[in-house]
């Protein structure tokens, strides 16, 4: 294992002590592990509380900031973080508009952010609403089981929901906001490699050299199949055309288009993925009405990419281009 | 069942578990995320350590530190799982808890793991070998056996069982078939409670 870390066992913390340096305008609180925009509560306004394990940076502490999060609990690599971390997050952002947590569809994350809202009922009259982001076509949806993963749409849902937050909507307005990002957001990965937790020092899973694992979740689980390595713009067509089968994606006014970094591939190879995915859209009839290219939700260093595709509407296209100042997503201000 | 008989229960069913520590894990590195043997360790060593620190006063105040430790400490989803049940147990408990009284804190607890988790018999999950313990504990108290005994085979029994099974709840689930032909680490997790139980409760304690 090569990695640019101290001990492993301290990675978490001394990412936490670096983030805190570099961006003064958080605030972080290293006991909970909580990150916090600096201005935090802001009065009157919803806050937004998201969270989950670490290892998918720049998720989710670095979309703290005015037009996204209020706050973000970092949990051990690929673990939920605990009850604990979220009441303090949410008491940290409650401005006496309410709390929305957002959370990703993962068993441990959707238990410990109940018990964290159960424990929250019980202390303070913060009102709390959940909406939880399942948008991974990779996994079968059934009644039967855990459900489809949450992928690449939290980051839309953080930018979208955090827009409307920010106009001084009310809580219930700002959830369904979220909600219908959700609803019309789908999301497809590749793995080109598999990541390697600090902890564990060595490769979650073995990819030879000539295969790719097709529809992987962010945690190094294994994905749909393993096939032969393939040029980008069969891959394109492997991850775009799960997500046009699952949504029908004609009409309205075009999608927002996200191609993202799984952590270790280059831009330049996201720029060709790019390329192809919206060629194919254009095949399809589909407009791209917005696009965000880069790594923002990812795998540790896993190599590989994945797509996540926005019906759009003139309200998502109008949040999406609000003003946002957080560390990793900054524009308009 | 005095506080002492039931901190006996819980420091044994933390040994048990640091013992099995990377034997839990290596279940779960088959079928989920590799953590379930470090983050038990973690959560009843700071539990026994709790207990330690302030030791409770009534079976209810015990099972409460317990539960919120492991809500506190554990994280995933065992925490939220085991910390309920605890919690569970501590809002179902009198003082002290005779063998009546303890099959009505299994009850609670399975109860509570089922509310948390929304898993049901045959989905490859803890409740897979809490139920067939909680209802052995029933069917030998009313026939005169050792409840403590048949309640930890029970749980051995229903954790062999879950090796065939196709998870439907939790991270294994995305595996689909390929989850089979492992057992499940969260039942073999409630063994180790169970097989604790027989030995600090039960006629072998």
């Amino acid at each position: 294992m090569k990695k640019l870390i101290n001990d492993p066992a301290n990675v978490i913390a001394d990412a936490l002590h670096g983030l805190a340096a570099a961006h003064p305008e958080l605030r972080v609180d290293f006991e909970n592990r909580v990150i916090v925009r600096g201005d935090a509560p802001v009065r009157g306004k919803v806050g937004l509380v998201s969270g989950g394990g670490s290892g998918h940076e720049p998720l989710h502490g670095g979309f703290v900031g005015p037009g996204m999060l209020d706050a973000a609990c970092a949990g051990e690599v690929f673990t939920s973080p605990v009850p604990d971390q979220m009441v303090a997050a949410t008491q940290a952002v409650d401005g006496g508009a309410g709390v929305l947590h957002i959370v990703k569809n993962y068993t441990g994350d959707i238990m410990n952010f109940e018990l964290a809202a159960e424990m929250v009922a019980a202390d303070s009259g913060t009102e709390v609403a959940t909406v939880v982001i399942d948008d991974d076509v990779a996994v079968q949806d059934s009644l039967y089981t855990a459900g489809r993963r949450g992928v690449g749409a939290t980051v839309l849902v953080e930018k979208i929901a955090g827009a409307a937050a920010e106009e001084g909507r009310p809580l219930a307005e700002v959830a369904e906001v979220a909600g219908k990002v959700n609803a019309y957001a789908r999301s497809m990965g590749l793995a080109l490699t598999s990541c390697t937790v600090p902890a564990a020092g060595r490769p979650t899973f073995d990819l030879p050299d000539d295969q790719m694992e097709v529809g992987i979740g962010i945690h190094g689980e294994p994905g749909r199949r393993r096939v032969p390595v393939a040029p980008a713009n069969e891959i394109a067509e492997m991850l775009v055309s799960p997500i046009l089968t699952d949504l029908d994606f004609t009409g309205g006014d075009g999608v927002i288009c996200f191609v993202n970094g799984m952590g270790a591939t280059p831009l330049i190879e996201l720029y060709v993925m790019f390329h192809e995915v919206n060629q194919l859209l254009a095949k399809n009839g589909i407009p791209v009405a917005r696009s965000l290219v880069g790594p923002y939700i990812t795998s540790l260093d896993m190599a590989g990419c994945s797509v996540t595709l926005l019906k759009a509407d003139d309200e998502l296209l109008r949040l999406w281009d609000a003003p946002v100042n957080t560390p990793a997503l900054r524009r308009g201000v | 069942m005095e506080v002492s008989d039931l901190t006996a229960w819980v420091q044994e069913f933390a040994r048990l578990v640091a013992l099995e520590r990377d034997e839990l894990t290596a279940l779960d590195s088959a079928i989920g995320d590799g953590d379930h043997g470090f983050n038990m360790d973690r959560g009843l060593s700071a539990a026994v350590a709790a207990l330690e620190a302030s030791p409770p006063e009534s079976p209810s105040a015990l099972f409460k530190t317990v539960g919120m430790t492991m809500i506190s400490k554990v994280g995933g989803a065992s925490g939220p799982l085991y910390g309920t049940a605890f919690l569970r147990m501590a809002a179902s408990a009198g003082s002290p808890v005779d063998a009546a009284g303890f099959a009505q804190v299994l009850h609670a607890a399975l109860e509570g793991v089922v509310a948390r988790g929304k898993a049901s018999v045959g989905d490859k999950t803890m409740v897979d070998a809490l139920t067939p313990a909680v209802e052995a504990f029933d069917a030998a108290l009313a026939s005169g056996g050792d409840p403590f005994q048949a309640a930890a085979d029970a749980a051995e029994k229903g954790r062999e069982a879950t090796i065939p099974l196709v998870a439907r709840k939790g991270r294994a689930s995305y595996l689909g078939e390929r989850s089979a032909g492992h057992p499940d680490p969260g039942a073999t997790s409630v063994t180790l409670l169970m097989r604790a139980a027989a030995t600090t409760l039960g006629n072998a304690g």
